[in-house]
């Protein structure tokens, strides 16, 4: 490991407990390298997560870390930040635990517009449980709850998350990890609630019952499907069939939670109304 | 004197400020709102937080990380609520943050009767999360015991290192009562304890001698790892069963080794008594009415009244036990503390109940006419 990201790391917790050819641990890196680029203070840092093998990640970064439970990730770290405002809060969360049991919280972290950054690994599928679909699952792909096929719709989280008032919204990939580096750094900066989808794999429990044999295989899907946004503007629909977009998706100015109850407070104790 | 009429849930609130809570985390539910309306009024006042969350899932997700940062966290809820906070409940007894859960007791099962009065959540408040777990639950008979006992509450949260039930019922949360405040401004306040060692020394979940653990408020320099997966002595989860069990029976033993600190209770007329009443919550004032026409009639009758309902106060039961003919207890539910006092009693006098389900509170005559069918 690069030493400069070292420091990141619980070293006494590596190695990690990630499949071979997992995406995680590929996003972790990422995130390190955005610490790094955002020299940001360890110690004024909370890193949540909550329940899946991507929620694992708060074991292996040296922060102060708080591993809830299975969706709430969200909610504990509201209750962080607005109990303490001076504090950096990112989130950790699988694509079933922020989109299916967690997706409430979603919602409103997204509406509060509160001051988090949150990581949303999305490998399309329940890892930790082995392989059952979740919301993010694409309909007609296998699982082993969808047996013949996952019946219903997909979300498109990063279009729920705008919809809901998220004022960054970002999607990566495991394979444009440079870019994924850049998009939380971007999003760590954005005083608002921020949400970066990071598409990534698991071979394990998707890739082998959907006709992707490897983590190489899934990577290269990733590589051909997502498209930047800014190159997407210069195709057509038929060329972006299939397609998904990747970069800073949205952008918004909005009034940030915890400043704004600061200011309530302010006005509280001055005797306003 | 310096006297207040105030509603038992406000009282509770106004306690909680007292006790040093800067942070409220819930959800609207009848009948406990009040609390929320006041703290939300109130914790700016004195640069405290108030958010409304979602659901109360949230709710006690967001007091337990609230908590994490070094302040004092109360939710507030009742019936339906309760029953959504068990899981994250149980996540703060494991990983030993502290806070106060109100919970105002009304009728059930389901969404039941939601103005009216019970205590049919005696059982859940201890064994409503999963897994076995220590708890503290607490129980105040009157709006002054709101005030009081909620700071006691947070005391015993950030003394003992984990969540407190606050286990009121109707009618105690909506009764008018004065409060001489004069008579409660020097009560004790208890702040968790902070680490007396450097980061590079801190073991979050060593706990010492007291098999209490000192866990740093989050971002003060002491970085470690908090889960809700059975842990080691570092936080980090852990399968090894030597370390498992130590940790499950540290977690229940810094409760158990302190029980005279923990369990409080009041009583009357002990001594020479044929019968005792154990009652707890709005019941108690019902049960010290009936005592008190029984004793005018001449009848032996005592009072025992739980304040700290678990850990229960085994020890004391067991005594009683041992010298009258028989406990009598009323409660409004179909008989959950009286399984207890059955365990405690082992036999040694009969245990007979006074159980009302209609959403009414008992009255000191039916209390009086199960006490007359054994003397
Ligand atoms: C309340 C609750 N329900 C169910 C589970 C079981 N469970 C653990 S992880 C998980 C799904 C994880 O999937 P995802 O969030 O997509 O994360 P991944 O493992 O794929 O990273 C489930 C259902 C749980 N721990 N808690
Ligand atoms: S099951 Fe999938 S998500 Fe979980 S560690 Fe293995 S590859 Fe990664």
């Amino acid at each position: 490991m690069n030493s400069a990201y070292e420091k990141y790391f619980r070293q006494d917790r590596l190695p990690h407990i990630w499949c071979p050819g997992c995406g995680n641990g590929i996003v972790l890196s990422a995130f390190a390298r955005a610490m790094e680029e955002l020299n940001i203070d360890q110690d004024k840092t909370v890193v949540v997560s909550g329940i899946g093998c991507s929620s694992r990640a708060t074991t292996y970064v040296d922060f102060n870390t708080l591993h809830t439970t299975h969706g709430r990730a969200l909610a504990f770290a509201t209750g962080v930040k607005l109990a303490n405002p001076e504090l950096n809060v990112f989130v950790f969360m699988g694509d079933g635990d922020s989109s299916a049991i967690g997706g409430n919280h979603l919602i409103h972290a997204s509406r509060r517009n509160i001051d988090i950054t949150a990581i949303i690994i999305d490998n399309n599928i329940y890892g930790m449980t082995g392989g059952q679909y979740s919301p993010l699952t694409p309909t007609g792909k296998k699982a082993t709850t969808a047996p013949y096929g996952m019946v219903e719709r997909n979300f498109d989280l990063c279009e729920l998350v705008k919809g809901a008032g998220a004022t960054f919204v970002a999607r990566g990939t495991v394979y444009h990890a440079k870019q994924l580096t850049d998009l939380i750094v971007a999003g760590a900066k954005n005083k608002g609630f921020s949400v970066i989808e990071a598409v990534s794999q698991c071979p394990i429990s998707y890739g082998r019952r959907n006709k992707m044999k490897n983590a190489l295989e899934m990577i290269n899907w990733q590589k051909e499907h997502a498209v930047n946004v800014k190159a997407a503007q210069k195709m057509n629909p038929e060329q972006l069939k299939d397609k998904f977009l990747i970069g800073e998706l949205y952008r918004a100015e909005a009034p940030e939670y915890t400043a704004e109850y600061d200011k309530l407070i302010e006005r509280v104790q001055k005797g306003g109304k | 004197m310096n006297k207040k009429v105030m509603q038992g849930n406000e009282a509770c609130a106004h306690g909680a400020l007292a006790a040093g809570v800067r942070f409220f985390g819930g959800y609207p539910i009848t009948p406990s709102t009040e609390v929320a309306e006041v703290m939300a009024k109130e914790l700016p006042k004195v640069g405290g937080k108030f958010i409304q969350m979602e659901d109360e899932i949230a709710s006690m997700a967001a007091v337990i990380g609230a908590s994490l940062t070094g302040k004092k966290v109360l939710t507030a809820t009742s019936g339906p609520g309760f029953s959504l906070k068990q899981e994250n409940l149980g996540y703060a007894c494991l990983t030993e943050v502290p806070c106060v859960v109100v919970n105002v007791q009304r009728g059930g099962p389901s969404t039941g009767l939601p103005t009216s009065p019970a205590q049919s959540d005696v059982m859940q408040a201890k064994w409503g999360t999963h897994g076995d777990h220590p708890i503290i639950v607490i129980s105040p008979s009157t709006v002054k015991e709101c005030y009081t006992l909620t700071v006691r509450a947070v005391n015993l949260a950030e003394k003992y290192m984990t969540p407190v039930v606050f286990l009121m019922d109707e009618v105690i949360g909506h009764l008018r009562e004065p409060i001489d405040f004069d008579e409660v401004k020097d009560l004790e306040v208890v702040d968790r304890k902070k680490p007396d060692v450097s980061p590079e020394e801190y073991v979050s979940y060593a706990a010492g001698e007291d098999g209490i653990p000192v866990l740093a408020p989050f971002g003060t320099g002491y970085r470690y790892h908090v889960t809700g997966l059975t842990h080691d002595e570092q936080g980090f989860s852990t399968m090894a069963p030597p370390v498992v069990a130590r940790m499950n029976q540290r977690l229940m033993d810094k409760i158990d080794n302190n029980l005279d600190d923990i369990i409080t209770f009041e009583s009357e007329n002990l001594e020479d008594a044929d019968v005792v009443l154990v009652a707890y919550g709005s019941s108690a004032r019902s049960a010290k009415e009936a005592m008190r026409w029984l004793n005018a009639a001449d009848q032996n009758v005592g009072l025992f009244r739980p304040i700290t309902i678990w850990p229960f106060p085994e020890k004391e039961i067991r005594k009683i036990a041992g010298n009258v003919k028989a406990i009598v207890v009323p409660e409004m539910n179909m008989g959950q503390l009286k399984l207890e006092i059955e365990r405690a009693a082992a036999g040694l006098t009969k245990v007979i109940g006074v159980n009302k389900v209609d959403g009414e509170p008992i009255t000191p005559e039916e209390i009086i006419n199960a006490v007359k069918g054994v003397l």
